[in-house]
């Protein structure tokens, strides 16, 4: 199988810059879900994805890591690049690339394994330890990235399933980190955990910033406004709007986003 | 057909009740549905239960009765003396009851008048012939003593079921009745027919389970019979199974090894073919089909499943044995000396089983959720990689209970056994070699004419009380699994 390139040699555009989408389409069957989005997604940042369910936030974060490819009725148009690199090209292996953008999912879904089989589950199937004692320091590195490690370093080898829906929801996150990607994607992480929960997976966001580009879908403009730099406003399929979260919230620019941002429409 | 009848008139008071307790209700409540306390059908519903099952009751309980009151009244009347040697009462019983159903039937073709059979003075002779010819089997002679009793019997048998006709109907009319007066807006109708359906369930549920009580006693009871015959160690323990049939002579040997080592190895041979290509086949339907693949080859998997295992056997005496033969027999490896085998008959009951393993554990990787394979997916995995380490593990459990499932389906098989696995018990680790199993032992122990009260006979119920207490502890086991497995994933 052909293995993606990983160097970035040959871009062009400034470093910060991660992902850029330009005129991207995504169609189920008929239902024209996404429309002419284009936007541009930086490193180091958190962007936040907000509007009304059924908008497509989820829809455009999934063609970020491809994950809707296994939908037989998507179909995709445009150009996304990471890191300048089309990542729909045809050289491009899917699987490769969710390697590297990971993905955090709404519901917390541990695997029926272990803690710590959860966590060395990316990193066994990429090859990326070479020895036990290499497995076990990738497997703390990632709990503790994921602010889990004291909660749960003495029963490595219980199940995941055990643990509460916050702590789950933060191992699912150290799992993800645990393949090292450049992206994190997160679609409505906190929307299955209570407040607490939600705060301390909020704080671990803000941490992860230093060294992922953090892609997070939220339906709570709150949690847009405090974890985020970048917010983009969806609304039944298009951008809306795209700008700094500080902007968006205190003078956006189009009527809808300020319609939804102060309750009128969503 | 009287009994029909008396069926049917049953039935009738209970519809009429229902009709005259829907209308009286109504009319109570001045034609208003909404002043009543249920709806119209329940008072109606209310009467045809109470027509219903007090006279279905009666009826089955006289059903019941009669034959056993009439039979030791009868019984009681014969004197011993008209007992022949080495004949019983009972064998006297079943010549009476014979004698009254020839006198029945000739009756019913006018071949002597209904005053003839119940004349106690008639020429027994002559009744002899009349009866023969009304091609009634009659043994030898009738005797005085039979003919009476014979005719007692009838009378008897004639004035109990007029007595029945006459009870069962007043009973349900008394029902009928009560049920009609109670028809009063006030009356909670609804509630006595909630309680009605509640005791119909019920009885059906118990009658369920008294008849696996009745079957589980009589394996024990005829179990007991067959250990208090023969010795139990060395039916369990003994190695070697060679009964001898009456006639013969001489005694038998019956150790349980021999046959437990068919089971046990020609189910393994079919587990060892059904497991990996049922779940594989299993895997492949849920995770890689398409919706149009699927559609077409989950129910085309399913007529396996449908076809009757005597089929299969067929299968396996004339196509799968013969092929084996040419290639490992005489002419080919010379490892084979017939077509029936433990590899026939476990390859072909391998087969049978597919569709069991390859169905149950379809719809169980199915049931693994699809937030566990984004999961999966998410973080760089291919779809063997997600299905080996994340959905088989999740499915883990439902599909041992599926394969336990068939390997209880496989110690029970007997079809294939017979055609295909021959008739030799044999304790032999050659797959090539016929074998023969616990179930295949038990029908030919009961072919022919057993006698029921001889070891030889009776040890097809200590066989068939091993195979029940295999397969449950396998269920057992079964769900223990499924149990620990599920509290670990939870
Ligand atoms: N798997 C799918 N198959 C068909 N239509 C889908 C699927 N997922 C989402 N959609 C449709 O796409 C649109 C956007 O959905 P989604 O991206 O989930 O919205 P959001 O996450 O903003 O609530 C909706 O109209 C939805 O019905
Ligand atoms: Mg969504």
């Amino acid at each position: 199988m052909y293995d993606a390139p990983r160097s970035t040699e040959n871009t062009v555009s400034t470093e910060d810059i991660k992902f850029e989408c330009t005129d991207c389409q995504v169609y189920y069957g008929d239902n024209h879900a996404i429309k002419d989005v284009s936007v541009k997604i930086e490193d180091k940042t958190v962007t936040a994805f907000i509007g009304p369910s059924g908008c497509g936030k989820s829809t455009f974060l999934r063609c970020l890591n491809r994950m809707n490819d296994t939908i037989d009725v998507a179909r995709i148009e445009g150009s996304f690049l990471l890191d300048g690199q089309d990542i729909y090209d045809r050289k491009v292996d899917p699987v490769q690339l969710r390697a590297k953008v990971g993905m955090v999912f709404q519901k917390p879904n541990p695997f029926p394994k272990s803690i710590y089989d959860n966590i060395a589950y990316g990193p066994r199937i990429h090859g990326l330890a070479r020895s036990k004692a290499d497995l076990d320091e990738i497997v703390e590195k990632s709990l503790r990235r994921g602010a889990i490690w004291d909660e749960v370093k003495d029963r490595l080898h219980a199940p995941g399933t055990g643990l509460s829906g916050g702590q789950q929801q933060r191992l699912c996150i150290a799992r993800a980190i645990a393949t090292e990607p450049e992206v994190l994607l997160m679609d409505e992480p906190c929307s299955a955990l209570d407040p607490i929960a939600t705060a301390q997976v909020e704080e671990l966001i803000d941490e992860l910033r230093a060294q992922y580009s953090v892609v997070i879908v939220t339906h709570s403009m709150q949690q847009a406004a405090r974890v985020s730099q970048k917010t983009a406003f969806f609304h039944l399929g298009n951008l809306v709007e795209y700008d700094e979260t500080s902007k968006i919230f205190t003078n956006p620019e189009d009527p809808r986003t300020e319609s939804y941002i102060t309750g009128r429409i969503g | 057909m009287p009994l029909l009848w008396l069926f049917l008139i049953v039935l009738a008071i209970a519809a009429a009740g229902f009709v005259l307790g829907r209308g009286r209700a109504l009319a109570s409540a001045g034609g208003d549905a909404r002043a009543l306390h249920s709806l119209p059908g329940y008072y109606g519903w209310n009467v045809a239960l109470k027509a219903m099952v007090p006279g279905f009751g009666l009826l089955i309980v006289w059903l019941l009765a009669q034959p056993l009151y009439v039979g030791s009244t009868v019984s009681s009347m014969i004197p011993d003396s008209a007992i022949k040697d080495g004949a019983s009462r009972s064998l006297l019983m079943a010549e009476v009851r014979r004698t009254a159903d020839g006198l029945d039937a000739a009756v019913a073709q006018d071949l002597i008048t209904a005053r003839d059979a119940a004349d106690p003075d008639a020429d027994i002779a002559a009744l002899t012939d009349k009866l023969k010819e009304a091609g009634q089997i009659v043994t030898a002679e009738i005797t005085q003593p039979v003919l009476t009793a014979a005719q007692r019997y009838r009378d008897l048998n004639a004035k109990g079921a007029f007595a029945m006709l006459i009870a069962v109907v007043a009973v349900a009319l008394a029902g009928a009745f009560y049920g009609v007066n109670e028809a009063r807006a006030e009356f909670r109708a609804r509630n006595v027919v909630e309680n009605g359906v509640r005791a119909l369930l019920i009885a059906a549920a118990s009658v369920a389970i008294l008849t696996t009580l009745g079957i589980v006693l009589s394996l024990v009871f005829n179990t007991v019979e067959f250990f208090r015959l023969y010795p139990a160690s060395n039916f369990f323990f003994g190695t070697s199974w060679a009964p001898s049939f009456s006639g013969r002579g001489g005694a038998s040997d019956l150790g349980v090894l021999p046959l437990l080592w068919g089971t046990f190895y020609i189910s393994i041979v079919a587990l060892a073919v059904a497991v990996p290509i049922g779940l594989f086949a299993a895997i492949y339907l849920s995770e890689y089909a398409g919706p149009k693949v699927r559609a077409v080859a989950k129910p085309l998997l399913e007529v396996l499943a449908g076809i009757p295992t005597i089929v299969y056997g067929l299968f396996a005496l004339l196509t799968v044995g013969p092929l084996l033969v040419s290639v490992f027999g005489d002419e080919g490896l010379g490892w084979m000396q017939a077509g029936t085998a433990v590899m026939t008959a476990g390859l072909v009951m391998g087969i049978m089983l597919i569709p069991f393993v390859s169905s149950l554990s379809d719809d169980i990787i199915n049931a693994v959720p699809q937030a566990m394979r984004d999961g999966s997916y998410g973080l760089g995995a291919t779809q063997s990689e997600t299905i080996r380490q994340v959905v088989l593990p999740a499915a883990l459990p439902g599909i041992v209970g599926a394969i336990l499932l068939a390997a209880s389906r496989a110690i029970g098989e007997t079809m294939i056994v017979v055609l295909g696995a021959g008739a030799a018990a044999r304790l032999s680790l050659n797959p090539f070699e016929a074998m023969t199993t616990v179930t295949a032992k038990i029908v030919s122990q009961l072919t022919g004419d057993a006698d029921f009260a001889s070891p030889e006979a009776l040890v097809a119920f200590a066989l068939g009380m091993t195979l029940f207490v295999l397969t449950l502890g396998l269920n057992v086991f079964a769900l223990y699994i499924v149990r620990k497995y599920r509290e670990q994933y939870e």
